[in-house]
């Protein structure tokens, strides 16, 4: 694996040239891109991903059918030709609802599970990292929202929501979901801010933005990124239930979650409500845990993948 | 094999103890197996003392946990082990227990691990005593327990047998471990690196002990350890393990003065010598041992050895008798050790032959420090009490520390550990004004910097630190790691790239490893990265916090030669902080020893370890063990007393008068005197000494002479 000094001896011993013509050495990024590069998975994952988004945005135009019209002749209808998922028992399409839904379950998942562990990142790297007053300050603020109930403090702005569009709501869980991963990146950080190497940044003069940024987060990526990876998935899925009790999308807008609302009751009697719904979200999570699976792989050096 | 060859000279008695050919092997999926222990044979018998070095690594605790019967289950195991006759391997757990911890006891490293925390010491001395004897009633066993801890020198030991593992020490945790040990009586204790984890002076204590146990229940002791020194003063034989391999095994005379293999040789010479160091330059063997994974064929030392032949690479030798004169007692696994043990190839020939220091003459330059400590305090309140936090106490860290380093010297700072001298330099890197005193560094106080001026100061002072795994960013590859304090000020990434190139080749690393990531090293080039990362600024000053003693001996003496080169060639100034003497005593030009948060001597290097004069300075170098078993046997020890006091205790007058030595022989007028005043550093000779009674002071060495006698 690693090179005896033997042979750091010899090449010292060579020529000069063989130094000064040397490549230059990559960059951290520049090394995690080479290695996500060599990963079949990152691939499957990344056009598996690429093609629902493209889904998403093209889906709803490759069918004659909006997601309101009603076909009154084909009520309840299993997949043909002219409804390719089917229509539920109001003669609704199934295909224009999913490609419309997922639209909407993809802007709130990525949004709002993106957004959560960002600012969970930052405020508890903060919190962690600088102690003191401030640390004192966020936990007590974090504890404090972690004590309110959120889907209360939800259903209590709903009024608001009502006149806002669903995008604000797709801000207010990102809101509402950064607690509990902000208390595990604060004691993470602690544990890492006295660690030689942090100890070593600081006595360069790195100021503590930068060693949040370079030293503190990339060696909790794995956490992070498993929180992105789940955030996504729980954000759609809160978001269904908060449109169940009225508060998210509202018919006749539709998203992933309320259609498999919608469908659940039906699973087994008319399956292509659920199936098609509940496929294409399977599809788009399995995206997104392989893709972030390869990403944690390709910036921990020392995890399985890289060791071979 | 012929029986003989493992015995010692009194191989008339059957062994208590005797392994054959035991081997090792953790299977390992996808890549080969681990071979720990390739095939090892020695024999021990009653009333011995057993040395096993190694370095990290050579499957020195592997072997002796296969004797107890401790390796987990995934392990393979063969040959044999055979004690009084029975054989150890293949025998049931039930039974295996009944004779562990009776007749075989151990002690282990750590002894925190080692002792069950939610139980008193007594009671688990007790334990011990009555799983074994089972007619024995409580009481008895607790009173004997009491005698067992004051056996072992526990002070108090009816109130420290209700104690629980944590109040203890860590002295005291390894001495009631040894209590354990000897609780039953047993025939053979084996000590796994037992004083590895203390400091000199309690490990010098805890060896003492482990003699008296020795000597009070008869038993064979086997000492396995990394530390030569401690072999030398202790062990009437030693093995010598290297890939998993008994590789020399002898008397320890034989093994030291005589040694036939080059791996011997190599370890002996690769060691500073706390009384020959700083004389010659030390010689490190090169390369790193073979991965147990994937051994070469042959000798798995040739790719190291300078002496080595095409016949080493081929098979691997046995262990074999080369030397007629000591017969079958000692024996080496190397082809060509009869060459060695007629004096064909002389020992001092086999590695480089060391070049001597060339002693700069102690002459001050007058040049001015580059950086010079001033009364440092730095207190640290202790506090208690989760809602409404109040200060019970105030640990004194650092209590009034002066030094001064001046350009191209190396200052070191020596002291056991808690005395504070990791703080002092911590503060120093810091670089804000200190709770009191004051810190200059080229001339500028750094309290009264302003940020921008402290950001340009940074580049000029650079530490490295002591573990090699935590000083660097597993996330970073290596080239980065190496030109952050680049980045922090704000270098170009161009300029940036070629300087990694060029650091790398200068710390003796290839740079064309310049896109590894940290996990891809060892422990010594990661210390080397760590001092390329401190070099690239072209600092005037580096701090060095304990660089090599994470490092494996062979490795060591690599990296203090390149500290040295650098020094040489860059004109560096060091502030290097070690426990280790001898490493010190190799690259240092002045010391200071520091004893709780305050220097007691301080000196050029060769005065204040050739001549110390405060009783706290003689008895950390006696203490510290020398790899020389005729020096070792013949040294006269200044032994303290107790541990190390909290640096939250409030002692009056002198800090040390309740372990020193001196004190208790000191008259009533003088002793009132330590108690009262608190002893300021005064010139004694070309040292500065911090003791009221300097010319007393050979008191002490003239009591632990007539005690040697």
């Amino acid at each position: 694996m690693v090179i005896a000094q033997q042979e750091a001896v010899e090449v010292s011993l060579d020529d000069e040239q063989t130094i000064t013509k040397q490549r230059r050495p990559l960059s951290r990024n520049g090394l995690v891109w080479r290695r996500l590069r060599g990963m079949p998975r990152f691939w499957v994952g990344a056009i598996a991903f690429a093609a629902i988004v493209l889904l998403s945005i093209v889906g709803p135009f490759l069918t004659p059918w909006s997601i309101t019209d009603r076909d009154i002749y084909n009520m309840g209808m299993g997949p043909t030709l002219r409804h390719w998922f089917g229509t539920n028992s109001i003669g609704q399409d199934i295909f224009a609802q999913t490609m419309a839904g997922l639209q909407k379950s993809l802007i709130i998942g990525l949004v709002a599970g993106i957004l959560g562990t960002l600012l969970a990142a930052v405020i508890g790297s903060v919190a962690g990292y600088v102690g003191g007053v401030t640390d004192k300050v966020i936990s007590w603020f974090t504890h404090l929202l972690l004590v309110v109930p959120s889907f209360f403090i939800l259903i209590l702005l709903s009024p608001l929501f009502k006149s806002l569009s669903w995008v604000a709501l797709t801000f207010f869980l990102a809101i509402f979901s950064w607690m509990i991963m902000a208390q595990v990146v604060r004691n993470q950080t602690r544990s890492l801010r006295n660690r030689d190497f942090v100890r070593a940044a600081r006595y360069m003069g790195l100021p503590t933005r930068k060693i949040l940024s370079r030293h503190i987060l990339p060696n909790i990526a794995s956490l992070l990124i498993i929180d992105v990876t789940l955030g996504i998935v729980s954000m759609i899925m809160s978001e269904t239930s908060l449109s169940y009790f009225g508060f998210g999308v509202q018919k006749p807008d539709v998203s992933l979650g309320t259609l498999l609302a919608d469908g659940t009751s039906a699973a087994l009697t008319r399956p292509w409500l659920f199936v098609f719904p509940a496929g294409v979200l399977i599809v788009l999570l399995f995206a997104i845990s392989l893709i972030g699976d390869a990403l944690r792989d390709a910036i921990d050096p020392t995890s399985g993948a890289n060791r071979a | 094999m012929p029986e003989s060859l493992f015995s010692s000279p009194q191989s008339h008695r059957t062994p208590l103890l005797s392994v054959r050919d035991l081997s090792v092997t953790f299977p390992q999926r996808g890549s080969g197996d681990v071979q720990a222990v390739r095939g090892i044979s020695y024999d021990v018998h009653p009333g011995e003392f057993l040395g096993i070095v190694g370095e990290s690594g050579s499957g020195k605790s592997v072997s002796s946990l296969a004797v107890m019967g401790l390796l987990p289950t995934n392990a393979q195991v063969t040959g044999s082990i055979e004690f009084e006759g029975k054989s150890l391997l293949g025998m049931d757990d039930k039974k295996l227990s009944r004779i562990r911890g009776k007749h075989l006891s151990m002690v282990f490293q750590d002894p925190l691990s080692a002792l069950t925390p939610v139980y008193t010491v007594g009671d688990q001395i007790a334990e011990a005593l009555r799983l074994h004897d089972s007619k024995l009633s409580a009481q008895a066993a607790a009173a004997r327990a009491v005698e067992l801890l004051k056996t072992v020198g526990i002070p108090d030991p009816e109130r420290r047998a209700k104690a629980f593992p944590h109040e203890f020490s860590g002295g005291m945790r390894q001495r009631a471990m040894i209590a354990m040990a000897i609780a039953n009586d047993p025939k053979v204790i084996i000590a796994d690196e037992p004083t590895t984890a203390l400091d000199v002076t309690i490990q010098a204590q805890i060896l003492e002990v482990l003699e008296k146990a020795k000597d009070i229940t008869g038993a064979a002791v086997v000492l396995i350890t990394h530390d030569l020194g401690v072999v030398a003063g202790h062990a009437d034989r030693v093995g010598v393990m290297y890939a998993g391999k008994l590789v020399e095994l002898g008397t320890t005379d034989q093994v030291f003065h005589e040694p036939q293999m080059p791996y011997s040789i190599g370890l002996l010479r690769s060691v500073p010598n706390m009384l020959t160091a700083g004389t010659q330059r030390l010689v490190p063997l090169e390369g790193r041992p073979p991965s147990l994974a994937a051994l070469p064929k042959g000798c798995p030392f040739a790719a190291r050895c300078p002496i080595a032949v095409d016949a080493c690479r081929d098979v691997e030798p046995d262990l074999v008798a080369h030397d007629p004169a000591s017969g079958p007692d000692h024996v080496a696994a190397c082809i060509r050790g009869g060459e060695i043990a007629r004096g064909e190839i002389p020992r001092g020939e086999v590695f480089t032959v060391a070049d001597p220091i060339i002693e700069g003459e102690l002459v001050d330059s007058g040049a001015a420090p580059v950086v010079e400590v001033t009364d440092l305090r730095r207190h640290f309140p202790l506090m208690k009490g989760a809602i409404f936090p109040r200060r019970v106490g105030t640990v004194r860290a650092v209590d009034g520390v002066s030094f001064t380093l001046k350009p191209g010297r190396t200052m070191g700072l020596v002291g056991e550990s808690g005395c504070g001298k990791t703080t002092t330099i911590l503060e120093i890197m810091e670089m804000t004004a200190p709770q009191s005193g004051s810190i200059k560094i080229n001339g500028k106080d750094v309290g009264s910097l302003s940020p921008r001026e402290r950001h340009a100061l940074r580049r000029d002072v650079q530490i490295v630190f002591q573990d090699p795994m935590g000083a660097i960013d597993p996330r970073l590859p290596i080239s980065e790691v190496i030109t952050e304090p680049l980045w922090a000020i704000g270098a170009k990434k161009a300029d940036r790239d070629k300087r990694a190139l060029e650091l790398l080749d200068l710390v003796g690393l290839d740079p064309s490893m310049s896109d590894r990531y940290p996990h891809e090293f060892s422990g010594g080039q990661r210390q080397r990265i760590g001092i390329a990362r401190a070099l690239a600024t072209n600092p005037s000053v580096i701090v060095l916090d304990e660089p090599v003693s994470a490092l494996d001996v062979s490795i060591q003496a690599g990296v203090i030669n390149l500290l040295e080169d650098l020094k040489a060639r860059l004109g560096l100034s060091y502030l290097f902080v070690a426990h280790d003497l001898a490493v010190v005593r190799q690259i240092a030009d002045d010391v200071a020893v520091m004893y709780l948060g305050s220097v007691v001597e301080q000196g050029p290097v060769s005065t204040v370890f050739g001549n110390p004069q405060h009783p706290y300075t003689k008895a950390l170098i006696s203490a510290a063990p020398i790899p020389d078993p005729r020096i070792e046997r013949g040294r006269t020890r200044v032994l303290l007393q107790g541990d190390l006091p909290s640096p939250t205790q409030e002692i009056s007058g002198c800090r040390f008068r309740t372990r020193c030595p001196l004190y208790k022989l000191l008259d009533e007028t003088r002793q009132e005197m330590c108690r009262s005043a608190e002893p300021e550093l005064t010139a004694h000779g070309r040292a500065r000494v911090a003791c009221h009674h300097v010319e007393k002071s050979t008191l002490v060495d003239e009591v632990a002479l007539s005690a040697a006698s």
